[in-house]
Order: structure tokens, then C-alpha cells, then sequence
């Protein structure tokens, strides 16, 4: 296959003098930040890596981008999250990238896996946000809990809980308004729903998940810190990496969150989901 | 958050270096350029386009023409600024409009965009400026896409016309009859999202474009999107020739790079930008303006045009001589503060003023906008009498205020105490109009 090999195959003479030259570096370093990794996380992992081809005396390219690819994936290794049931997943993230069909695609996860999952249709503020996770409800035979547009949000997930107790839900995925983190208030509305979740079912397992577009760039580095400052986040979901954009972002991201990617979302339908393979996405950065 | 927060605020300290020295050697001009370099790429310029930018900028800064200037700082500054304002594009480009109606116009783009919402922010504008919109739904693929677009179109009382999940070429076909028979004279097709690559639904737009032949073809790019922004742009550009774009979620703090990006590649004007999530809030797209708040320079001019849509010149005559005179009362305040709300709120606002760029997050946090509607609430329990000679609010009358509003003694206390401060406040502004901005402030966060 060799797709990982096609970067070093543009530089043609990357070693000069036993080596690696000023104009591999140059390109190395176009390539991470036209995957979005940001300059600053580039020049660290360039140096990280200038150091370690010095330390093991590397002197070909075969072995170079060995230790290039090992780098990259060792920055995104994580434990797995776990998932526990009962469980209830609040997913958020702003406007537009792609939240409500990444909860469709979950929930699809999990009901495959057996799972009794709910719907609760927490983004009360965007013009037929329900009437969308209502659609994929039917569509997947989910159960959903809403109310009209405007509803209080957290009220909201109070009877989507209240609902997944009485019918014993193994998991319950709570949508939220897409919001731009800049916005205080709404920031606090996901602190109450918070509450609302952990008061109301203490016993079962908490988890909150950003929705991030690979195609975003370094912006997303000032969402993600905002919504931290909010909720706990447990874990990122990677949405539209079916284009051609590299999800090089996810560097500094998961840098500043510590915590993994679970899922990647890669396409219009409700299969194309999957966990997060490090190593694939490794290849695709350095296709 | 003022827009381009980051970069401004990254050049600007950049600048701040460069003014402590003396005349600009070529060394210098290249330890600076370096961190322009780094500030506009983690403001997600596309690499090729700064390394373009770079060059072009540093070889106008150094030689003759910075020798002429004053300080050579002022003299980069210009030179970027000015740079940044050609690579946008120059001039604010306005909407084509048919010479036969209806006109027109086309949306398109990446799923979650924000075209949807644009569509709506856009007939809204135009139907202010007297014309008659048609919203079209042709997204016939995300879920309930069609709903939102007629549940926008209905809160701002504008037809949508729909066929359903019918095919999109044909529905905008019967769209444009329907505006012709109803004599509606601008159309607006809001196509379904997709990706770039994907080209069964490329064809589809294509296919749309020949069967209606738009007067614009709109381009929509969601602001935070990154070095990707060039590959979105060249396809779509590529398939459609597209007649300009729009920018969305501008108010956000991203730095939008994307804007220098979109326009230097493919070349095609900048219409547009959306900066927020109420459908007012769109605004054309004025490179000059653009770049000086970039290099934060405030965007003085757009809260102009702002306050013109807001108030009226009457009011405007009539405030100004209660200032001077120093007869403000409790009536103008509220007067006031629907004006403020019109123009999108204290915040955004704030945000477009000079100098006060890096210190609105702090402002920010200071301003709750409950509390301004609470202070309305105030006003609004005083009866006439008070409200125009504020200084007979006794003890018994705030006591009644604070009952009638809902509100503590105290709450009418501080807000008559605040209204007694921005009287003293414009006196000060009257009389020393250098410095006052800083008084300003400092009284806002007191």
C-alpha cells in the first residue's frame, strides 16, 4: 500500500551528508499544518522528532518516518473510555458540526451492541433542532423525549431521565443547542443540564462528549477550552473526515483536553461511525 | 468578542516591539514578519496564501518607502493593513440584482455551514430594503432541513416554497414560476450540504445552475473551518463559478483567516458575513473594515451604519441637545438602551469600538445583559413624573419601585446611583474629549 510512504516520496533527496536536510524539515512542516495541527504543535513535534533521529543515529528514510509515524500515534494513545450502563451521554459542540447526526449514529452504536438507547432532544433553541433528532428517532425506532421549542433544556433532560428510569434504558443520549462558545449564558444552561443528569441518576454512568469537524481549524483550540471551563468533557467525537480535510487539529486539542478521541464520523449514512483507529488516522495526516 | 480578536492582538504586540526601535533594518522587518507569519497561520491562513503575503509584504516594507515614514511602525502597520486589504479584495461588492426579476440567488456549501440560517438572515435583510423575497427549500437530505428553513421563513414572515423531499432541479424550476406569479423579485435557493468531493450531489448543483441559471451563486463558509478552506473553496469554485461568498459565525473569536484564504485563491468577492445567531445579524462584508480590525483598529464605520439603522435622526438631534444640557432622564435611558438592543446589544457594540478590543473580555464579564433588563424593569415601575426628574425618588418611592419591579431596595439604589454616574460621566466626556474613552471605561466597570 505504501500511502503513509507518499510524503517521504515527494522529498526526493531528504538526506544530505547522512542528514535529513533543511528542506525535508521545510516540507514536514507544511504538511503538519496543512493537516491543521497549528504551528505550534508542529514545530514541537518537528523537534521532538529532529531529537530522536539524533539520538538513534537514523541516516534513511525507512526508519525516519518509522519513528515520524510513532510519534504522531504516541500523541493520541489513549486508555479506551469505558461504557458502563446505565449511561448517559450528553454530547456537545457548536453550530453546524454535524451533533445531531453524530447522536443518530451513536445511538445507532449502542443499539446494535444490544442496547436499550433513548433520545432526549435537549437543543430547544435552534429552529426545528427537535423535528430533526425526531426524524432520525423514528427512523432508527428510538424512543425520544422532547418538548417544544424553547423548553427549558435541562427540564427537558429531567423527563428524558425520569423516562430511561421507568423503562429501564440501558443508554441515554441528551442533544444540546449548538452554541457558539463565546456565548456565557448558554455555556451555564450546559452546567444545569449537568446537574440535572448527575442529581437525578447518580447511580449511573456520566459521560460528555464534544462534537468537533475535522475541517475546523485552530478556533476550535478556543471552543474546546470554553466548553472545559463548563462541563467535564470525557471524550471527542471527530465529525467529516470523509472530505479531504486531515483532522490535524485534533493534536492540540486532545493535548489541551487530555482525553481521547472515541469516535470519527465519516459519512452522510448511519453506519459510518466507527471508534477512533489512531493509526489510520495517523496515515491519512501523512498521506 | 471582537471579531479577529487574536490576530489583531497578536500584530498589535508584534507592533509594539517594532515602535521601540528606531528605523526598521531589513533583519528587522524579517524577525517581524516571522511572527505575522505565526499569528496569521494560527489564525488559520492557508499556508501557501501567507508565505504569498509574507513575501509581498516584506519586500514593500523594506527600502524606500519605510525611510519616508514618521515611525516606522505606523508605516508597517499601513503596509499590512493596506496588503490585507487587497488580498480581501478591496471594495465591499454588492448582491447582483437581474435587470429582469426575479433575481436569483443560489446558496451552496459544506453540510452545517450555516446556509440554512444565512438564507433566512438574508431575505430578512432584503425585505427590509423594500424587496420581496422567495426562500426556497431544496435540501431535500438532512432531516428536517426543510422545517427549519419554514419555521425561519414564518418567524420573519417570508414565503417558503417547498415540494417536499421532491427532486431539488425541478423544485427550484417551479420556485422561480411561482415567484414570477406572484410577483416576488428575488429568490432564494437554499441547496443541501455536501462535501466538495462527493459528485452525484456536485452534479446536482450543476445541474441546478443550468436549469435556473442564478444571478449569484453565494458560496457559504462557516468561518472556523481551516487550512481546508482552500479545497472547499477551488471545488466549489471549479463546478459552479460561483459569484461570491459569504462568511458565517463570524462572532465567535475566531480569527478568520479564512477570509484572506477564500478570497486570494479563488479570487471571487466576499458578500457577506453573519455574526450572529439572531437573523438581524448579517452585515456586508468590507475588506477595508475588515482589516483594520484585524490590526485592531475598532470597525468605527460598521457601528455607524448600525446606529443609523437604529435610531432616528430626530432622536439623534434630540439626545444630543439632553447631553448637552445635561437634562438626561430616566426616559432617554430606556430610549437608549432599545437602541442599544437594535443594534445588537451592549456587547457587540462594545466590540466594535477602538481600544477597547483587548479589554471586552474582561467587559464582558461584567455585563450581564439580565441586568439591563432588569434595570428596565426598574424604570418601568417609576411612574412619569419620576422618570423625568429623577431627583425626587425619595425613600418611600424606591421603596414602591423596588416592590413594583420585583426587585430589591438595593437594586434601585445601584441603578439610580449608575444613571447619577453616566450623567456625571457625559459631563466629563463634554469637557474633556481626549481621554474620555478611558474614563468611560473605567466607569462601565466600576
Amino acid at each position: 500500500m505504501g500511502i503513509f510512504g507518499n510524503f517521504f516520496k515527494k522529498i526526493k533527496y531528504a538526506f544530505t551528508k547522512n542528514e535529513l536536510n533543511d528542506d525535508f524539515y521545510d516540507e514536514l512542516e507544511q504538511t503538519l499544518i496543512s493537516s491543521d495541527m497549528g504551528v505550534i504543535t508542529s514545530e514541537d513535534i518537528i523537534e521532538e522528532f529532529r531529537a530522536e533521529v539524533k539520538k538513534r543515529m537514523i541516516k534513511d528514510v525507512d526508519n525516519a518516518q518509522k519513528v515520524l509515524r510513532e510519534i504522531l500515534i504516541d500523541k493520541l494513545k489513549f486508555d479506551e473510555v469505558e461504557f458502563s450502563y446505565p449511561m448517559i451521554i450528553t454530547v456537545v459542540g457548536v453550530n453546524g458540526v454535524g451533533k445531531t447526526t453524530s447522536i443518530a449514529k451513536m445511538a445507532n452504536y449502542f443499539s446494535k451492541l444490544k442496547k436499550n438507547v433513548m433520545l432526549v432532544a435537549g437543543d430547544t433553541f435552534r429552529a426545528a433542532a427537535t423535528e430533526q433528532l425526531d426524524e432520525w428517532a423514528t427512523r432508527l425506532k428510538l424512543k425520544i423525549v422532547k418538548q417544544g421549542e424553547g423548553a427549558d433544556s435541562a427540564s427537558v433532560v429531567f423527563d428524558g431521565i425520569s423516562s430511561m428510569k421507568a423503562k429501564k434504558a440501558d443508554v441515554l443520549i441528551v442533544d444540546t443547542a449548538g452554541r457558539l462558545h463565546t456565548k456565557v449564558n448558554l455555556m451555564k444552561e450546559l452546567e444545569k443540564i449537568n446537574n440535572v443528569a448527575h442529581r437525578e441518576y447518580p447511580e449511573a454512568k456520566h459521560l460528555n462528549f464534544i462534537v468537533l469537524d475535522a475541517s475546523i481549524g485552530q478556533n476550535s483550540l478556543a471552543q474546546v477550552e470554553a466548553f472545559k471551563q463548563s462541563v467535564d468533557i470525557d471524550g471527542i467525537i471527530l465529525t467529516k473526515l470523509d472530505g479531504t480535510a486531515k483532522g490535524g487539529v485534533a493534536y492540540p486539542i486532545v493535548k489541551e483536553l487530555n482525553v481521547p478521541i472515541v469516535f470519527t464520523g465519516f459519512g452522510e449514512t448511519i453506519n459510518d461511525l466507527s471508534k477512533f483507529n489512531v493509526e489510520e488516522f495517523v496515515d491519512k495526516i501523512l498521506m | 468578542m471582537a471579531l479577529f480578536q487574536g490576530l489583531g492582538e497578536r500584530l498589535n504586540h508584534i507592533f509594539s516591539k517594532l515602535t521601540k526601535r528606531g528605523k526598521l533594518t531589513e533583519l528587522e522587518i524579517k524577525e517581524a514578519m516571522r511572527e505575522v507569519r505565526v499569528a496569521l497561520l494560527e489564525a488559520d491562513v492557508n499556508f501557501m496564501v501567507v508565505k504569498k503575503f509574507i513575501a509581498t509584504v516584506s519586500e514593500k516594507a523594506v527600502g524606500e518607502e519605510i525611510l519616508k515614514s514618521l515611525t516606522p511602525a505606523q508605516q508597517v502597520i499601513k503596509i499590512v493593513r493596506d496588503e490585507l486589504t487587497t488580498l480581501m479584495g478591496g471594495e465591499n461588492v454588492k448582491l447582483e440584482v437581474s435587470p429582469k426579476p426575479p433575481t436569483v440567488i443560489m446558496m451552496c456549501g459544506l453540510q452545517g455551514s450555516g446556509k440554512t440560517t444565512l438564507s433566512g438572515k438574508l431575505a430578512l435583510s432584503l425585505k427590509k430594503q423594500g424587496k420581496k423575497p422567495l426562500l426556497v427549500a431544496c435540501d431535500v437530505y438532512r432531516p428536517a432541513a426543510i422545517d427549519q428553513l419554514k419555521v425561519l421563513g414564518k418567524s420573519i414572515n417570508i414565503d417558503v416554497f417547498e415540494r417536499g423531499t421532491d427532486n431539488p432541479v425541478k423544485t427550484s424550476r417551479e420556485a422561480i414560476k411561482y415567484a414570477e406569479k406572484y410577483m416576488l423579485d428575488t429568490v432564494i435557493i437554499d441547496t443541501a450540504g455536501r462535501l466538495q468531493i462527493d459528485e452525484k450531489l456536485m452534479q446536482e448543483l450543476k445541474e441546478i445552475k443550468k436549469e435556473i441559471n442564478p444571478t449569484e451563486i453565494l458560496l457559504v463558509i462557516d468561518s472556523m473551518i481551516g487550512q481546508e478552506a482552500v479545497n472547499v473553496s477551488t471545488a466549489f469554485n471549479d463546478a459552479l463559478d460561483v459569484t461570491g461568498v459569504a462568511l458565517t459565525k463570524l462572532d465567535g473569536d475566531t480569527r478568520g483567516g479564512v477570509a484572506l484564504s477564500v478570497r486570494s485563491v479563488i479570487g471571487k468577492p466576499i458578500k457577506f458575513c453573519s455574526v450572529g445567531e439572531k437573523l438581524t445579524d448579517l452585515e456586508p462584508f468590507h475588506p477595508d473594515r475588515m482589516a483594520s480590525r484585524i490590526l485592531g483598529m475598532g470597525d468605527i464605520l460598521t457601528l455607524i451604519d448600525k446606529a443609523q439603522e437604529a435610531v432616528d435622526e430626530k432622536q439623534v438631534k434630540e439626545m444630543e441637545r439632553k447631553f448637552r444640557e445635561n437634562s438626561f432622564t430616566f426616559n432617554d435611558y430606556i430610549a437608549q438602551m432599545d437602541n442599544l438592543n437594535k443594534m445588537g446589544g451592549l456587547k457587540s457594540v462594545l466590540s466594535m469600538l477602538p481600544g477597547i478590543g483587548g479589554k471586552i473580555k474582561q467587559l464582558e464579564e461584567s455585563i450581564d445583559e439580565k441586568m439591563l433588563a432588569r434595570n428596565k424593569a426598574i424604570i418601568q415601575s417609576m411612574t412619569e413624573k419620576e422618570r423625568e426628574n429623577p431627583d425626587i425618588i425619595n425613600g418611600s418611592r424606591r421603596n414602591r419601585i423596588a416592590k413594583g419591579a420585583g426587585v430589591q431596595v438595593s437594586d434601585v439604589n445601584q441603578l439610580i446611583k449608575q444613571f447619577n454616574q453616566s450623567k456625571e460621566m457625559m459631563k466629563q466626556l463634554k469637557n474633556n474629549k481626549r481621554g474620555g474613552m478611558a474614563n468611560l471605561m473605567r466607569m462601565m466597570k466600576g
